[in-house]
């Protein structure tokens, strides 16, 4: 399967020219970008790990790029994310999110239900990969 | 016309003009905390102008027909509402403006019902006027406040999904009568699964003898959570709750609630008390309320008499809803681009700046309250897409009903062909390209690596919706566009 979280995942993955492209579009609207990782994808793990502070200073994409490579070398294998973050009056919260990363092969969810007296089901969601122990959830970690 | 205090015989019985009991004032200077209201009136023949939009002012606020020696128990000049100018609206016949302020003390707080029935109560039926329209209101802060607005709002509601950047997707399931509820949670959850945020009921599926809401209910969220597993994305299918009794909604939302749903909705037909009792429960309870404007279009369409839409969007916004149907533009309901901005940003922005170009009268100021997220609806499809971003912007669900699910190849495809072409423009505007002249390369070189967008592209590219709009703004005549 394939995680469609973030704003481009329909589209094939972003080359890092596109990336740049993106970056250079988020500085030139006065967004700080950040970037996070995680391995486990469930979409209500909110907060993944910060690679750092967020750039608030860093007006360059190249820079914002060469940290985004540093991520991956650094976690290969995991979901990583650019967050572009809007700090203005009435927004302060994230303008924009994609993946700039991904595993090789994901494993995806599995959607347990626990049927109730009157036809109620209750749901939840199972990432397969948080089965193993972090750190050892993709092929390339382990 | 004689100055009403330097009158003598203003408290004598009888008939006098309302220009002359006080409701026309044109140096009145409006108070920051007054309620104001433009009105585009149509006199009789041979009714004054300032005498109807006195008529108006009076006959909404504290008047009658004859004078009352009662009035004089009371401040009555400071519950009198003032009609304080009246313009005649250039190059039209017979057309005036009224702008009328109504002091804060005439309306109890927080609550619509009160409000409308003041403002838009008795006056739409005065024998003086042939017609009369509510085109805009100012509501001042000091009232704005006392209003809870959006249960949640665009902020919140993003941070709530986890998608940001670009604008949601929907679909309302069809056809809108008939399927049984299992076939029902099929659509939901092939549309889902192809690439949708949000799937909706639609305004007329409550609970009919061919699909009971509770069932409905059941085999939706199996959709939506079989859609969540298969993409690792938060999705929504606003269950329509709308009912004959509060206490049958309420049931309903409760029962939405417990199986999971992050969104009900409910149709403008229930009224404003209604509306404000469920986003009192949405906020409450967590779960997001959609609005579907159900009606609205015997009042809001023509424009010589009713009430603009920007004053029911306005209301609306206080009432608290966080989505609300506001046009597409290009799409098969009407919609002039200029006054659909001023829908949309009257619902968004927290200051609204007067601008007669897109039928905003007054400056708004929000103080604050949540912006409330607009749907565009009815006739869109993906080939649209580039044009769609340009009128509407970022903030905003784009639902494609018969665009998704009429697809050659299925629901699934149809919910990715509008993803594709979604994200596909989105990346080419933050590119810095001119997506609106490339559009149609933009979603061709996309359809490139998805068969799916090149099916809808070929199915639907060349169709549009070239009819005039009835309700443009005053100051400039712009066509509907047509490609």
């Amino acid at each position: 399967m394939r995680v469609t979280q973030g704003a481009f995942s329909y589209l094939p993955d972003l080359t890092d020219e596109e990336i740049t492209a993106q970056v250079q579009y988020v500085l030139d609207q006065g967004w700080p970008c950040a970037v996070e990782y995680t391995d486990d994808p469930h979409p209500r793990n909110t907060y993944w790990e910060m690679w750092g502070l967020p750039m608030f200073d860093l007006t360059d994409a190249a820079g914002v790029l060469a940290e985004i490579t540093d991520c991956r070398t650094a976690h290969p294998g995991l979901y990583i994310r650019l967050i572009a973050y809007d700090a203005s009056y009435g927004r302060q919260t994230t303008a924009l999110s994609f993946l700039v990363a991904r595993p090789a092969v994901e494993p995806g969810f599995r959607l347990d239900r626990e049927e109730g007296s009157d036809r109620q089901i209750r749901y939840r969601l199972h990432a397969y990969s948080a089965d193993r122990p972090e750190g050892e959830r993709y092929p390339s970690d382990r | 016309m004689t100055d009403p205090a330097e009158r003598t015989d203003r408290w004598a019985a009888g008939v006098l003009p309302y220009a002359e009991m006080g409701y026309w004032q044109p140096d009145y200077e409006p108070k920051p905390t007054d309620i104001l209201a433009a009105f585009r009136i149509t006199p009789q023949p041979g009714v004054p102008p300032e005498e109807a939009g006195a008529a108006v002012a009076g006959e909404s606020s504290t008047a009658t027909w004859t004078v009352v020696w009662t009035d004089r128990l009371t401040s009555h000049e400071h519950y009198q509402a003032k009609c304080y100018s009246v313009t005649a609206v250039p190059g039209v016949e017979g057309q005036y403006i009224a702008l009328i302020a109504y002091d804060i003390d005439l309306f109890e707080e927080g609550s619509i019902a009160n409000l409308t029935s003041s403002i838009i109560g008795n006056v739409f039926g005065f024998k003086a006027l042939r017609a009369l329209r509510l085109e805009d209101m100012r509501i001042p802060s000091h009232y704005a406040k006392t209003f809870q607005g959006p249960a949640h709002g665009i902020v919140m509601e993003r941070e709530y999904l986890g998608k940001y950047g670009r604008p949601l997707l929907g679909a309302t399931t069809k056809p809108k009568l008939g399927l049984s509820a299992r076939n029902y949670g099929r659509v939901v959850y092939e549309a889902l699964r192809g690439g949708l945020d949000f799937t909706k009921d639609d305004e007329n599926i409550n609970s009919q003898p061919f699909m009971r809401w509770r069932d409905r209910f059941l085999f939706s969220m199996e959709g939506v959570n079989r859609a969540q597993a298969a993409t690792g994305e938060i999705k929504g299918h606003y269950l329509n709750v709308t009912a004959a009794t509060m206490e049958d909604m309420y049931e309903r939302a409760e029962f939405a609630k417990q199986l999971g749903s992050i969104i009900v909705m409910i149709d403008l037909t229930v009224g404003y008390t209604a509306i404000q009792s469920m986003a009192l429960w949405a906020r409450r309870n967590g779960v997001l309320l959609h609005l579907h404007r159900a009606g609205h279009g015997t009042y809001t369409r023509q424009k010589n008499h009713g009430v603009s839409f920007r004053v029911i969007a306005k209301w609306m916004r206080l009432a608290g809803v966080d989505h609300i149907h506001a046009g597409t533009v290009v799409g098969k309901l009407e919609g002039d681009p200029n006054i659909t901005r001023g829908f949309y940003d009257t619902l968004r922005l927290n200051h609204v700046p007067a601008d007669p170009g897109k039928g905003l009268y007054f400056d708004q100021d929000w103080a604050s309250l949540p912006g409330c997220m607009p749907v565009a609806s009815g006739g869109i499809h993906a080939g649209q897409m580039h044009q769609l971003l340009d009128y509407l912007g970022e903030d905003v669900i784009l639902q494609f009903g018969g665009g998704t699910i009429g697809h050659p190849m299925g629901v699934a495809a149809g919910a990715t062909a509008n993803r594709v072409a979604l994200e596909a423009m989105i990346k080419a505007r933050n590119e810095g390209r001119e997506f609106v002249e490339e559009g149609p390369d933009i979603l061709r070189s996309a359809a490139k690596h998805c068969k799916e967008l090149e099916m809808a592209l070929s199915t639907w590219g060349d169709i549009t919706y070239q009819y005039e709009s009835t309700d443009v703004p005053d100051v400039v005549a712009t066509p509907t566009p047509s490609s």
